[in-house]
C-alpha cells in the first residue's frame, strides 16, 4: 500500500471510500475500520467503541446500528432494521451516525 | 467517581535512546526493581474488572522486557485495546510478528527528526533507520501505524519535512507533540522551548498539511501549553479517566506524578480498585473541591480542571495552585519569564542540551516469577 491511497485507515481492503466529506447513501454497506474496535463493558454494562486514542460509550440504538456495520448489510437494511427496534430513531439519523463516523474514519463504506 | 478508561503501563524506564525531552522521572534508579510478569498480568486482570478498556503498554522502551510478548497477549485476551508505544529499536521482524499474533492492536513509533543525522543527535544513538524499517514493518503486518514526533525548538522548523515522511512511510496518525516540560524535559527547558515565531511558522504548515491530508491521514497537533492563554485540561482531570501504573508497581494518576509529595500507592501492596477508590495520591485533587482562586470561581473549572497539577508543582512549589500557563494564575509570570527568554537572545547563546542517561541497563536482581 503507498501513502497515496486513499483507504490509507490502517486497512487495505479494495472499493472502500472514507474520510471527511463522504456522504452516506443506501445502497453502502459500512464496515468498522480495522483499528477500531467494537466490545462490551462489563463494569459499565455497555457497549464500546475502542480506537487507539480514543472511547466511545455508546447507547442502545449506535450499538445496534454499530453491530450491522458488518461489510454485509446495506445503510438501507440497517435504517430499516433499526426502524422495527426503536421506533424514535428515524432514517436521517442512523445516516447522520454513520456520516460522523466515516469522517473521523472510523468507518469504511463498500458499495455494491 | 468514574471508572478509568485508560492504563499507562509503563513497564520499564531502561531506554535505549537518551531524548533530552524525556519525561521519565530524574531518578530512574529508584524504579529497578520491575514487576514480573505475573504481577503484570494481576495488574492487567484487575484494571479489567476497574473498567479499563484501553492500555498503553509504555516506558522506557517495553521492548526491553523480554515478557513483552506476554504482557500484551495477557492485555488482549482480557479484551484490553493494546497499543504498543516504542522507540522501535529492538522490533525485530520475529518479535513483532509474535506481537501481532498475540493480539496487540496498534503501534506508536517515536522518531525524533525526519532526517537521519538530526533524529539520531537528538535519540543519542543511530537509530533513524531503525524507525524506518520498523514503520514499514508495522504497515507490513497490518497494524495501524501512529508516528510520533516531540517538538521542540531543534526539530519544530522541519515539521514540514516531517509531515512528508509520515506520508511516505504511510502512517495512520501523526502525532506531533509539543514538548511538556516535564522530568528531563523540565530539567532542559530552557534549550528546549521554542519561539513565538518557530510555534507561528509550525502551526501554518500543520493546519495546510491536515486539509491536504484529511481523507488519509490523522493528524494531531499538541499544542505548546507555555503559549496559551488556558492552561490544558491536563489527563480529563486528576484521578479521573486514566491511570498509571510504574515499572516498580506505583500507580498515580499521570507519570509525570511521580515528582509530587504524595504518599506512595503501590500494586504490591494493595488492589489497583482500593487505590483508585481510596488512595491518598488518587483523591489528593479529584473534582474540584481542592481548587483555590481564582479556578474555585472560574466557568472553565470543568473545562481545564485547573491545568496541571505536576506543572503547578514544579513551577510553584505547591501543586495545589493555579496551573501558572493559565493567563489569569498569580504565578503566571513564571512561565511568561521562560516564553520571553525563549524569545530573547541568540540562537548561538542558546544553552546545551542534557541528555537523559541511556544505558540499557539490566535491573539488579532478577524479577520475580519471570522467565
Amino acid at each position: 500500500m503507498t501513502a497515496m491511497d486513499a483507504t490509507s485507515t490502517g486497512t487495505t481492503r479494495a472499493g472502500t471510500r472514507t474520510g471527511p466529506g463522504v456522504e452516506v447513501c443506501g445502497s453502502d454497506r459500512p464496515l468498522l475500520a480495522r483499528h477500531v474496535r467494537l466490545t462490551f463493558c462489563r463494569t459499565r454494562q455497555r457497549r464500546i467503541l475502542l480506537h487507539p486514542e480514543t472511547v466511545v460509550v455508546l447507547n442502545g440504538s449506535g450499538a445496534a446500528i454499530l453491530e450491522l456495520c458488518d461489510g454485509r448489510h446495506t445503510v438501507a437494511e440497517i435504517v430499516t432494521e433499526l426502524g422495527t427496534r426503536y421506533r424514535a430513531v428515524p432514517g436521517d439519523e442512523v445516516r447522520r451516525f454513520l456520516t460522523r463516523l466515516v469522517a473521523r474514519r472510523w468507518m469504511e463504506l463498500t458499495d455494491g | 467517581m468514574d471508572s478509568p478508561f485508560g492504563l499507562l503501563a509503563e513497564l520499564t524506564y531502561r531506554c535505549p535512546l537518551a531524548c533530552p525531552y524525556c519525561s521519565n522521572p530524574l531518578n530512574m534508579a529508584g524504579y529497578r526493581d520491575e514487576l514480573a510478569l505475573d504481577e503484570w498480568r494481576r495488574v492487567l486482570a484487575e484494571a479489567g474488572d476497574l473498567g479499563v478498556l484501553q492500555c498503553h503498554l509504555s516506558g522506557g522502551e517495553p521492548l526491553l522486557r523480554r515478557d513483552l510478548v506476554e504482557i500484551a497477549a495477557a492485555a488482549h485476551d482480557l479484551g484490553l485495546y493494546t497499543n504498543l508505544v516504542t522507540s522501535a529499536v529492538g522490533l525485530s521482524r520475529p518479535r513483532a510478528e509474535r506481537l501481532r499474533a498475540a493480539g496487540l492492536d496498534h503501534v506508536q513509533i517515536s522518531i525524533q527528526a525526519d532526517e537521519a543525522a538530526v533524529s539520531d543527535r537528538i535519540a543519542g544513538i543511530p537509530s533513524f533507520r531503525r524507525k524506518i524499517e520498523a514503520m514499514r514493518l508495522v504497515k507490513e503486518l497490518g497494524w495501524p501505524l501512529t508516528m510520533n514526533v516531540v517538538l521542540h525548538r531543534h526539530n519544530i522548523d522541519r515539521v514540514a519535512d516531517v509531515l512528508t515522511l509520515a506520508e511516505e512511510v504511510g502512517a495512520d496518525r501523526l502525532e506531533l507533540a509539543n514538548t511538556q516540560y516535564y522530568g528531563w524535559a523540565w530539567r532542559n527547558r530552557a534549550a528546549l522551548l521554542p519561539s513565538r515565531a518557530q510555534l507561528d511558522a509550525a502551526e501554518v504548515v500543520v493546519r495546510a498539511a491536515r486539509e491536504r491530508l484529511r481523507d488519509r491521514m490523522d493528524v494531531i497537533y499538541v499544542i505548546s501549553d507555555y503559549y496559551s492563554r488556558y492552561p490544558k485540561p491536563c489527563m480529563g482531570g486528576w484521578a479521573s479517566r486514566q491511570l498509571t501504573v510504574t515499572p516498580n508497581g506505583d500507580v498515580l494518576p499521570c507519570p509525570a506524578a511521580q515528582s509530587l509529595p504524595l504518599p506512595r500507592a503501590s500494586v504490591r501492596e494493595d488492589s489497583l480498585a482500593r487505590i483508585w477508590a481510596e488512595s491518598p495520591v488518587m483523591n489528593a485533587f479529584r473534582g474540584t473541591d481542592w481548587m483555590p482562586e481564582p479556578c474555585r470561581s472560574c466557568f472553565r473549572r470543568e473545562v481545564d480542571f485547573g491545568g496541571c497539577r505536576c506543572q503547578a508543582f514544579l513551577l510553584t512549589g505547591d501543586a495545589a495552585r493555579t496551573d501558572p500557563v493559565c493567563h489569569l494564575s498569580p504565578d503566571h509570570h513564571l512561565v511568561a519569564g521562560a516564553v520571553e527568554a525563549a524569545n530573547t537572545g541568540s540562537r548561538a547563546g542558546d544553552p546545551a542540551l542534557v541528555p537523559r542517561p541511556h544505558r540499557a541497563r539490566r535491573p539488579d536482581r532478577i524479577p520475580r516469577g519471570s522467565g
